[in-house]
Protein backbone atom coordinates (compact mmCIF):
# COMPACT_ATOMS: atom_id res chain seq x y z
CA UNK A 1 0.00 0.00 0.00
CA UNK A 2 1.08 3.19 -0.79
CA UNK A 3 -1.59 5.68 0.04
CA UNK A 4 -4.56 4.73 1.82
CA UNK A 5 -7.64 7.15 0.20
CA UNK A 6 -10.38 5.26 -0.63
CA UNK A 7 -11.66 1.31 0.74
CA UNK A 8 -12.72 0.79 -2.89
CA UNK A 9 -9.21 0.18 -3.43
CA UNK A 10 -9.28 -2.49 -0.81
CA UNK A 11 -9.87 -6.10 -1.89
CA UNK A 12 -10.97 -8.72 0.96
CA UNK A 13 -7.56 -10.10 1.12
CA UNK A 14 -5.74 -6.73 1.68
CA UNK A 15 -8.76 -5.72 4.24
CA UNK A 16 -8.58 -8.73 5.85
CA UNK A 17 -4.64 -8.11 6.44
CA UNK A 18 -4.88 -4.40 7.74
CA UNK A 19 -8.11 -5.97 10.35
CA UNK A 20 -5.15 -8.76 11.66
CA UNK A 21 -2.43 -6.11 11.76
CA UNK A 22 -5.12 -4.30 13.85
CA UNK A 23 -5.46 -7.03 16.27
CA UNK A 24 -1.85 -7.12 17.11
CA UNK A 25 -1.80 -3.61 17.28
CA UNK A 26 -4.73 -4.01 20.12
CA UNK A 27 -2.87 -6.19 22.15
CA UNK A 28 0.00 -3.13 22.91
CA UNK A 29 -3.02 -1.42 24.63
CA UNK A 30 -2.97 -4.47 27.08
CA UNK A 31 0.98 -4.08 27.95
CA UNK A 32 2.88 -2.51 30.95
CA UNK A 33 4.81 -0.42 28.15
CA UNK A 34 2.15 1.08 25.63
CA UNK A 35 4.13 1.30 23.08
CA UNK A 36 6.49 0.21 19.84
CA UNK A 37 9.89 1.47 18.56
CA UNK A 38 8.63 0.47 15.02
CA UNK A 39 8.15 3.77 13.52
CA UNK A 40 11.10 5.44 15.20
CA UNK A 41 12.41 8.86 13.44
CA UNK A 42 9.62 8.62 10.70
CA UNK A 43 7.41 11.73 10.91
CA UNK A 44 4.30 11.43 10.56
CA UNK A 45 1.92 15.12 9.92
CA UNK A 46 -1.95 15.51 10.94
CA UNK A 47 -3.38 18.17 8.51
CA UNK A 48 -6.93 18.70 9.56
CA UNK A 49 -8.57 21.38 8.37
CA UNK A 50 -12.03 20.79 9.45
CA UNK A 51 -12.60 19.92 13.42
CA UNK A 52 -12.87 16.66 14.67
CA UNK A 53 -11.89 15.43 17.92
CA UNK A 54 -11.91 11.28 17.96
CA UNK A 55 -10.11 11.08 14.53
CA UNK A 56 -7.41 13.34 15.09
CA UNK A 57 -6.57 12.56 18.77
CA UNK A 58 -7.03 8.78 17.51
CA UNK A 59 -3.92 9.24 14.57
CA UNK A 60 -1.80 11.26 17.07
CA UNK A 61 -2.30 8.40 19.49
CA UNK A 62 -1.40 5.57 17.14
CA UNK A 63 1.71 7.35 15.62
CA UNK A 64 3.03 7.57 19.37
CA UNK A 65 2.42 4.56 20.36
CA UNK A 66 4.62 3.57 17.08
CA UNK A 67 7.41 5.91 18.62
CA UNK A 68 6.48 8.33 15.23
CA UNK A 69 7.25 12.14 15.45
CA UNK A 70 3.77 13.67 15.41
CA UNK A 71 3.02 17.41 14.12
CA UNK A 72 -0.62 18.07 14.50
CA UNK A 73 -1.73 21.44 11.75
CA UNK A 74 -5.14 22.77 12.34
CA UNK A 75 -6.68 24.99 9.88
CA UNK A 76 -7.44 27.11 12.48
CA UNK A 77 -4.12 28.98 14.26
CA UNK A 78 -2.29 28.06 10.74
CA UNK A 79 -1.30 29.89 7.79
CA UNK A 80 -4.00 28.49 6.17
CA UNK A 81 -6.66 31.00 8.11
CA UNK A 82 -4.40 33.31 5.98
CA UNK A 83 -5.15 31.88 2.69
CA UNK A 84 -2.48 29.71 2.11
CA UNK A 85 -3.30 27.09 -0.71
CA UNK A 86 -3.46 23.13 -0.13
CA UNK A 87 -0.33 23.18 -2.41
CA UNK A 88 1.54 25.32 -0.65
CA UNK A 89 0.87 24.07 2.59
CA UNK A 90 1.78 20.44 1.45
CA UNK A 91 4.92 21.87 -0.61
CA UNK A 92 5.55 23.31 2.99
CA UNK A 93 5.19 19.90 5.15
CA UNK A 94 7.45 18.27 2.14
CA UNK A 95 10.02 20.53 2.81
CA UNK A 96 9.94 19.55 6.80
CA UNK A 97 10.50 16.07 5.64
CA UNK A 98 7.06 14.25 6.15
CA UNK A 99 6.83 10.40 5.76
CA UNK A 100 2.75 10.36 6.10
CA UNK A 101 0.50 13.10 6.09
CA UNK A 102 -3.03 12.34 7.69
CA UNK A 103 -4.93 14.35 5.71
CA UNK A 104 -9.07 15.72 7.08
CA UNK A 105 -10.35 17.97 4.49
CA UNK A 106 -14.34 19.66 4.21
CA UNK A 107 -13.67 19.50 -0.09
CA UNK A 108 -14.11 16.07 -1.48
CA UNK A 109 -11.11 14.23 -3.09
CA UNK A 110 -8.82 16.44 -1.76
CA UNK A 111 -6.87 13.52 -0.44
CA UNK A 112 -6.91 12.30 -3.83
CA UNK A 113 -4.99 15.68 -5.21
CA UNK A 114 -2.47 15.73 -2.80
CA UNK A 115 -1.32 11.76 -2.93
CA UNK A 116 -1.66 12.13 -7.18
CA UNK A 117 -0.25 15.79 -7.46
CA UNK A 118 3.12 15.49 -7.11
CA UNK A 119 3.14 18.13 -4.79
CA UNK A 120 4.72 15.88 -2.14
CA UNK A 121 5.98 12.39 -1.87
CA UNK A 122 4.97 11.30 1.39
CA UNK A 123 2.23 8.65 1.91
CA UNK A 124 -1.26 9.90 2.18
CA UNK A 125 -4.45 8.75 4.44
CA UNK A 126 -7.49 9.95 3.65
CA UNK A 127 -9.44 11.03 7.26
CA UNK A 128 -12.08 12.34 5.67
CA UNK A 129 -12.70 14.45 2.55
CA UNK A 130 -16.07 16.46 2.43
CA UNK A 131 -18.83 13.68 1.62
CA UNK A 132 -16.80 11.39 -0.54
CA UNK A 133 -14.81 8.34 2.07
CA UNK A 134 -13.31 7.63 5.67
CA UNK A 135 -11.23 5.01 5.16
CA UNK A 136 -10.29 4.43 8.44
CA UNK A 137 -13.24 4.99 10.09
CA UNK A 138 -15.28 2.06 7.95
CA UNK A 139 -12.47 -0.29 8.70
CA UNK A 140 -12.69 0.23 12.99
CA UNK A 141 -16.49 -0.39 12.14
CA UNK A 142 -15.46 -3.75 10.45
CA UNK A 143 -13.17 -4.30 13.04
CA UNK A 144 -15.38 -4.11 15.75
CA UNK A 145 -18.28 -6.11 14.25
CA UNK A 146 -15.57 -8.53 13.43
CA UNK A 147 -14.67 -8.75 17.17
CA UNK A 148 -18.24 -8.50 18.82
CA UNK A 149 -18.83 -11.32 16.82
CA UNK A 150 -15.82 -14.00 16.71
CA UNK A 151 -14.06 -12.28 20.05
CA UNK A 152 -10.18 -13.15 20.07
CA UNK A 153 -10.73 -15.58 17.10
CA UNK A 154 -11.11 -12.63 14.80
CA UNK A 155 -8.12 -13.33 12.95
CA UNK A 156 -8.27 -14.26 9.42
CA UNK A 157 -12.04 -14.43 9.20
CA UNK A 158 -14.37 -12.18 6.89
CA UNK A 159 -17.80 -10.56 7.51
CA UNK A 160 -19.40 -12.98 5.26
CA UNK A 161 -23.31 -13.26 5.66
CA UNK A 162 -23.50 -10.56 7.94
CA UNK A 163 -26.60 -8.08 7.49
CA UNK A 164 -25.73 -4.38 8.21
CA UNK A 165 -28.18 -1.90 8.07
CA UNK A 166 -27.28 2.01 7.41
CA UNK A 167 -29.72 4.69 8.47
CA UNK A 168 -29.81 7.98 8.35
CA UNK A 169 -27.96 10.78 6.01
CA UNK A 170 -26.24 9.02 3.17
CA UNK A 171 -26.08 11.57 1.34
CA UNK A 172 -23.42 13.45 3.33
CA UNK A 173 -22.17 10.79 4.92
CA UNK A 174 -18.69 9.80 3.74
CA UNK A 175 -18.80 6.91 6.92
CA UNK A 176 -21.61 5.40 4.75
CA UNK A 177 -19.71 5.44 1.62
CA UNK A 178 -16.79 4.28 2.62
CA UNK A 179 -18.59 1.39 4.48
CA UNK A 180 -20.88 -0.13 1.73
CA UNK A 181 -17.40 -0.44 -0.08
CA UNK A 182 -15.39 -1.84 2.56
CA UNK A 183 -18.16 -3.80 3.72
CA UNK A 184 -18.88 -5.37 0.27
CA UNK A 185 -15.55 -6.36 -0.10
CA UNK A 186 -15.22 -8.17 3.20
CA UNK A 187 -18.67 -9.85 2.06
CA UNK A 188 -21.66 -8.26 4.16
CA UNK A 189 -24.47 -6.63 2.96
CA UNK A 190 -25.89 -3.46 3.35
CA UNK A 191 -29.20 -1.44 3.44
CA UNK A 192 -29.05 2.13 3.47
CA UNK A 193 -32.12 3.98 4.92
CA UNK A 194 -32.99 7.41 4.46
CA UNK A 195 -35.23 9.97 4.02
CA UNK A 196 -35.47 10.45 0.41
CA UNK A 197 -33.93 13.70 0.59
CA UNK A 198 -30.73 12.27 2.19
CA UNK A 199 -30.11 10.25 -0.68
CA UNK A 200 -27.57 10.77 -3.28
CA UNK A 201 -29.42 11.59 -7.09
CA UNK A 202 -27.76 8.42 -8.35
CA UNK A 203 -27.16 5.14 -6.09
CA UNK A 204 -27.44 2.41 -9.24
CA UNK A 205 -23.62 1.61 -9.09
CA UNK A 206 -23.27 1.44 -4.96
CA UNK A 207 -23.87 -2.73 -3.64
CA UNK A 208 -26.21 -1.84 -1.18
CA UNK A 209 -30.35 -1.93 -0.89
CA UNK A 210 -32.27 0.84 -0.58
CA UNK A 211 -35.25 1.68 1.68
CA UNK A 212 -37.19 4.10 2.95
CA UNK A 213 -38.99 3.04 6.50
CA UNK A 214 -36.64 1.89 9.74
CA UNK A 215 -39.05 -0.16 10.94
CA UNK A 216 -39.65 -2.34 7.60
CA UNK A 217 -35.78 -2.74 7.92
CA UNK A 218 -35.73 -3.04 11.80
CA UNK A 219 -38.33 -5.95 11.29
CA UNK A 220 -35.63 -7.58 8.96
CA UNK A 221 -33.49 -8.35 11.62
CA UNK A 222 -30.58 -6.96 10.79
CA UNK A 223 -27.04 -8.32 12.44
CA UNK A 224 -26.06 -4.82 12.70
CA UNK A 225 -27.34 -1.46 12.73
CA UNK A 226 -25.56 1.87 12.25
CA UNK A 227 -27.06 5.11 12.84
CA UNK A 228 -25.85 7.89 11.22
CA UNK A 229 -25.42 11.61 12.48
CA UNK A 230 -27.05 14.50 11.12
CA UNK A 231 -24.99 16.96 10.05
CA UNK A 232 -26.17 20.10 10.38
CA UNK A 233 -22.69 21.98 9.43
CA UNK A 234 -23.50 19.94 5.99
CA UNK A 235 -27.18 21.14 5.44
CA UNK A 236 -27.42 24.26 3.89
CA UNK A 237 -31.44 23.14 2.46
CA UNK A 238 -34.45 21.95 4.37
CA UNK A 239 -33.98 18.28 3.78
CA UNK A 240 -36.67 17.18 6.88
CA UNK A 241 -39.34 19.44 8.05
CA UNK A 242 -38.11 19.31 11.49
CA UNK A 243 -35.73 17.11 13.91
CA UNK A 244 -38.93 16.12 16.20
CA UNK A 245 -40.24 14.74 12.51
CA UNK A 246 -36.79 12.78 11.71
CA UNK A 247 -36.31 11.39 14.84
CA UNK A 248 -39.70 10.21 15.12
CA UNK A 249 -39.05 8.28 11.56
CA UNK A 250 -35.44 7.11 11.40
CA UNK A 251 -34.49 7.91 14.78
CA UNK A 252 -33.16 4.44 16.91
CA UNK A 253 -35.61 5.37 19.92
CA UNK A 254 -36.48 3.11 22.81
CA UNK A 255 -39.01 1.42 21.17
CA UNK A 256 -37.36 0.31 17.91
CA UNK A 257 -34.49 -0.59 20.67
CA UNK A 258 -36.38 -3.22 22.30
CA UNK A 259 -37.34 -4.73 18.65
CA UNK A 260 -34.08 -4.89 18.31
CA UNK A 261 -32.59 -8.68 19.51
CA UNK A 262 -29.99 -8.74 22.24
CA UNK A 263 -26.81 -9.06 19.84
CA UNK A 264 -27.68 -6.70 17.45
CA UNK A 265 -24.97 -4.34 17.11
CA UNK A 266 -25.72 -0.52 17.67
CA UNK A 267 -22.96 1.24 16.09
CA UNK A 268 -22.65 4.92 15.73
CA UNK A 269 -19.81 7.48 13.75
CA UNK A 270 -19.85 9.91 16.47
CA UNK A 271 -20.43 12.44 17.56
CA UNK A 272 -23.74 11.57 18.60
CA UNK A 273 -27.12 13.31 18.54
CA UNK A 274 -28.33 12.11 21.84
CA UNK A 275 -32.28 11.85 20.82
CA UNK A 276 -32.32 13.16 17.78
CA UNK A 277 -30.69 9.92 15.75
CA UNK A 278 -30.29 7.73 18.69
CA UNK A 279 -32.02 7.60 21.95
CA UNK A 280 -29.63 7.80 25.06
CA UNK A 281 -31.08 4.23 26.10
CA UNK A 282 -30.16 3.16 22.91
CA UNK A 283 -26.12 4.89 22.95
CA UNK A 284 -25.56 3.32 26.68
CA UNK A 285 -27.29 -0.42 26.16
CA UNK A 286 -25.18 -3.34 25.84
CA UNK A 287 -25.86 -3.17 22.03
CA UNK A 288 -23.92 0.14 21.57
CA UNK A 289 -20.55 -0.62 20.42
CA UNK A 290 -19.71 3.38 20.15
CA UNK A 291 -17.17 2.69 23.08
CA UNK A 292 -15.57 -0.04 21.40
CA UNK A 293 -15.34 1.62 17.95
CA UNK A 294 -13.45 4.69 19.52
CA UNK A 295 -10.94 2.27 21.39
CA UNK A 296 -11.00 -0.04 18.07
CA UNK A 297 -9.74 3.57 15.96
CA UNK A 298 -6.47 3.81 17.25
CA UNK A 299 -5.51 0.19 17.14
CA UNK A 300 -7.20 0.22 13.28
CA UNK A 301 -4.84 3.61 12.62
CA UNK A 302 -1.53 2.26 14.02
CA UNK A 303 -2.15 -1.24 12.02
CA UNK A 304 -2.47 1.47 8.30
CA UNK A 305 0.15 4.00 10.05
CA UNK A 306 2.80 1.04 10.08
CA UNK A 307 1.31 -0.66 6.76
CA UNK A 308 2.23 2.87 4.36
CA UNK A 309 5.38 3.79 6.56
CA UNK A 310 7.36 0.01 6.86
CA UNK A 311 8.68 -1.62 4.52
CA UNK A 312 10.63 -0.72 1.27
CA UNK A 313 8.44 -2.32 -1.85
CA UNK A 314 5.54 -0.39 -2.33
CA UNK A 315 3.52 -1.11 -4.89
CA UNK B 1 20.00 -26.83 -5.68
CA UNK B 2 20.86 -29.65 -3.28
CA UNK B 3 19.28 -30.72 -0.10
CA UNK B 4 21.01 -32.26 2.78
CA UNK B 5 19.03 -33.70 5.70
CA UNK B 6 21.07 -32.82 8.81
CA UNK B 7 18.75 -33.91 11.08
CA UNK B 8 16.04 -36.91 11.38
CA UNK B 9 12.52 -36.67 13.78
CA UNK B 10 14.30 -38.36 16.30
CA UNK B 11 17.18 -36.32 16.77
CA UNK B 12 14.72 -33.25 16.67
CA UNK B 13 12.73 -34.99 19.70
CA UNK B 14 16.16 -35.85 21.46
CA UNK B 15 17.75 -32.44 20.77
CA UNK B 16 14.47 -31.12 22.88
CA UNK B 17 14.09 -33.70 25.33
CA UNK B 18 17.91 -32.65 26.22
CA UNK B 19 17.49 -29.06 25.85
CA UNK B 20 14.51 -29.60 28.44
CA UNK B 21 16.40 -31.07 30.82
CA UNK B 22 19.64 -28.92 30.15
CA UNK B 23 16.80 -25.86 31.45
CA UNK B 24 15.72 -27.55 34.47
CA UNK B 25 19.15 -28.03 35.41
CA UNK B 26 20.71 -24.57 35.37
CA UNK B 27 17.19 -23.45 36.44
CA UNK B 28 17.74 -25.77 39.67
CA UNK B 29 13.95 -27.15 39.04
CA UNK B 30 10.61 -25.87 36.55
CA UNK B 31 9.71 -22.71 39.34
CA UNK B 32 9.21 -19.44 37.80
CA UNK B 33 10.15 -20.76 34.39
CA UNK B 34 8.60 -18.86 31.35
CA UNK B 35 8.73 -20.44 27.37
CA UNK B 36 8.21 -18.38 24.79
CA UNK B 37 8.71 -18.91 21.90
CA UNK B 38 9.53 -16.84 18.54
CA UNK B 39 7.17 -17.25 15.71
CA UNK B 40 6.96 -18.85 13.28
CA UNK B 41 8.63 -22.41 14.43
CA UNK B 42 10.05 -21.33 17.62
CA UNK B 43 6.04 -21.24 18.84
CA UNK B 44 5.58 -25.03 17.96
CA UNK B 45 9.23 -26.03 19.53
CA UNK B 46 8.49 -24.02 22.48
CA UNK B 47 5.44 -25.70 23.07
CA UNK B 48 7.21 -28.97 22.64
CA UNK B 49 9.47 -28.27 25.02
CA UNK B 50 6.54 -26.99 27.47
CA UNK B 51 5.64 -30.24 27.40
CA UNK B 52 8.39 -32.11 27.80
CA UNK B 53 9.50 -30.12 31.01
CA UNK B 54 5.68 -30.95 32.17
CA UNK B 55 6.67 -34.56 32.48
CA UNK B 56 9.82 -34.18 33.91
CA UNK B 57 8.59 -31.83 36.68
CA UNK B 58 4.26 -31.37 36.31
CA UNK B 59 3.46 -27.91 36.56
CA UNK B 60 6.81 -26.27 35.30
CA UNK B 61 7.42 -24.14 32.27
CA UNK B 62 4.74 -22.19 31.25
CA UNK B 63 4.72 -21.46 27.18
CA UNK B 64 3.87 -18.53 25.67
CA UNK B 65 4.97 -16.80 22.13
CA UNK B 66 6.94 -13.43 21.67
CA UNK B 67 6.21 -11.45 17.88
CA UNK B 68 9.49 -9.59 17.37
CA UNK B 69 8.22 -8.27 14.08
CA UNK B 70 7.92 -3.96 15.21
CA UNK B 71 10.80 -4.63 17.03
CA UNK B 72 13.72 -5.44 13.84
CA UNK B 73 16.15 -3.23 12.59
CA UNK B 74 15.10 -4.66 8.83
CA UNK B 75 11.82 -3.30 8.17
CA UNK B 76 12.24 -0.74 5.93
CA UNK B 77 14.70 -2.05 3.98
CA UNK B 78 12.59 -5.42 2.85
CA UNK B 79 8.63 -5.31 2.04
CA UNK B 80 6.20 -4.94 5.12
CA UNK B 81 6.00 -7.76 7.03
CA UNK B 82 2.70 -9.16 8.97
CA UNK B 83 3.08 -9.21 12.47
CA UNK B 84 1.87 -12.15 14.41
CA UNK B 85 -0.19 -12.36 17.84
CA UNK B 86 1.92 -12.21 21.32
CA UNK B 87 0.92 -13.79 24.11
CA UNK B 88 2.35 -13.85 27.56
CA UNK B 89 1.49 -16.11 29.82
CA UNK B 90 -0.92 -15.11 32.63
CA UNK B 91 1.68 -14.65 35.59
CA UNK B 92 3.65 -12.31 33.41
CA UNK B 93 7.18 -12.13 33.14
CA UNK B 94 8.27 -10.06 35.63
CA UNK B 95 10.83 -11.71 38.22
CA UNK B 96 10.65 -14.54 35.81
CA UNK B 97 13.38 -16.52 34.08
CA UNK B 98 12.46 -16.45 30.76
CA UNK B 99 13.56 -18.97 27.86
CA UNK B 100 13.71 -17.66 24.58
CA UNK B 101 12.87 -20.81 21.90
CA UNK B 102 13.85 -20.39 18.13
CA UNK B 103 14.49 -22.64 15.59
CA UNK B 104 17.98 -21.30 13.85
CA UNK B 105 20.17 -18.71 15.40
CA UNK B 106 21.98 -16.79 12.52
CA UNK B 107 22.91 -13.12 12.70
CA UNK B 108 21.85 -12.70 16.27
CA UNK B 109 19.30 -9.83 15.33
CA UNK B 110 16.04 -11.70 15.78
CA UNK B 111 16.84 -12.20 19.35
CA UNK B 112 18.04 -8.33 19.80
CA UNK B 113 14.67 -7.56 18.73
CA UNK B 114 13.21 -10.45 21.17
CA UNK B 115 15.20 -8.66 23.97
CA UNK B 116 14.04 -5.58 23.47
CA UNK B 117 10.16 -6.90 22.97
CA UNK B 118 10.17 -9.04 26.32
CA UNK B 119 11.47 -5.57 28.12
CA UNK B 120 8.56 -3.89 27.07
CA UNK B 121 6.55 -6.19 28.83
CA UNK B 122 8.00 -6.37 31.98
CA UNK B 123 11.71 -7.34 33.87
CA UNK B 124 12.53 -11.46 33.80
CA UNK B 125 15.12 -12.09 36.19
CA UNK B 126 16.92 -13.81 33.90
CA UNK B 127 16.63 -14.57 29.99
CA UNK B 128 17.79 -17.27 28.32
CA UNK B 129 18.22 -18.55 24.79
CA UNK B 130 17.30 -22.05 23.77
CA UNK B 131 17.68 -22.85 19.56
CA UNK B 132 17.26 -26.22 17.57
CA UNK B 133 20.17 -25.14 15.23
CA UNK B 134 22.90 -22.78 15.62
CA UNK B 135 24.68 -21.98 12.22
CA UNK B 136 27.27 -19.12 13.10
CA UNK B 137 28.01 -15.98 11.33
CA UNK B 138 26.53 -13.77 14.19
CA UNK B 139 26.69 -9.97 13.62
CA UNK B 140 26.14 -9.53 17.28
CA UNK B 141 27.22 -10.19 21.06
CA UNK B 142 24.48 -12.80 21.35
CA UNK B 143 25.12 -16.67 22.13
CA UNK B 144 22.42 -19.73 22.52
CA UNK B 145 22.59 -21.02 26.42
CA UNK B 146 21.16 -23.90 24.95
CA UNK B 147 21.94 -25.34 21.99
CA UNK B 148 20.08 -28.73 19.39
CA UNK B 149 22.94 -28.80 17.29
CA UNK B 150 25.54 -26.84 15.85
CA UNK B 151 25.74 -26.58 12.54
CA UNK B 152 29.00 -24.95 10.71
CA UNK B 153 27.82 -23.30 7.26
CA UNK B 154 28.49 -21.44 4.77
CA UNK B 155 26.49 -18.26 4.61
CA UNK B 156 25.43 -19.51 1.11
CA UNK B 157 24.03 -22.06 2.10
CA UNK B 158 19.98 -22.25 3.16
CA UNK B 159 18.48 -23.93 6.71
CA UNK B 160 15.69 -25.42 6.77
CA UNK B 161 13.66 -26.54 9.78
CA UNK B 162 10.60 -28.46 8.96
CA UNK B 163 8.18 -29.17 12.05
CA UNK B 164 5.67 -31.91 12.45
CA UNK B 165 2.53 -29.52 13.48
CA UNK B 166 3.74 -26.74 11.47
CA UNK B 167 4.84 -28.22 8.25
CA UNK B 168 3.35 -31.52 7.78
CA UNK B 169 6.99 -33.38 8.00
CA UNK B 170 9.78 -33.24 10.78
CA UNK B 171 13.49 -32.15 9.30
CA UNK B 172 16.33 -29.76 9.27
CA UNK B 173 18.18 -29.79 5.61
CA UNK B 174 21.07 -27.89 4.61
CA UNK B 175 20.70 -26.83 0.97
CA UNK B 176 22.56 -25.03 -1.63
Amino acid sequence: MRHLLSTRDLDRATAVGILDVAEDMADVAHREIKKLPTLRGKTVINLFFEDSTRTRTSFELAAKRLSADLITFSAKGSSVSKGESLKDTAQTLAAMGADAVVIRHSASGAAQTLARSGWIDAAVLNAGDGTHEHPTQALLDAFTMRRRLHGSASRGKDLDGLRVTIVGDILHSRVARSNVWLLQALGATVNLIAPATLLPVDTSGWPATIGFDLDTAIDDDPDVIMMLRIQSERMNAAFFPNAREYSRQWGLDDERLARLRPDTMVMHPGPMNRGLEISANAADSARSTVLEQVANGVSIRMAVLYLLLSGSVKP
Amino acid sequence: MTARTVLQPADISRALTRISHEILESNRGGSDLVILGIPTRGIELARRIGAILDEIEPGSGSVGFLDVTMYRDDLAGQPTRAPSPTQIPSGGVNGKTVVLVDDVLYSGRTIRAALDALGDYGRPRAVRLAVLVDRGHRQLPIRADFVGKNLPTSSEERIRVRLRDTDGVEEVTIES
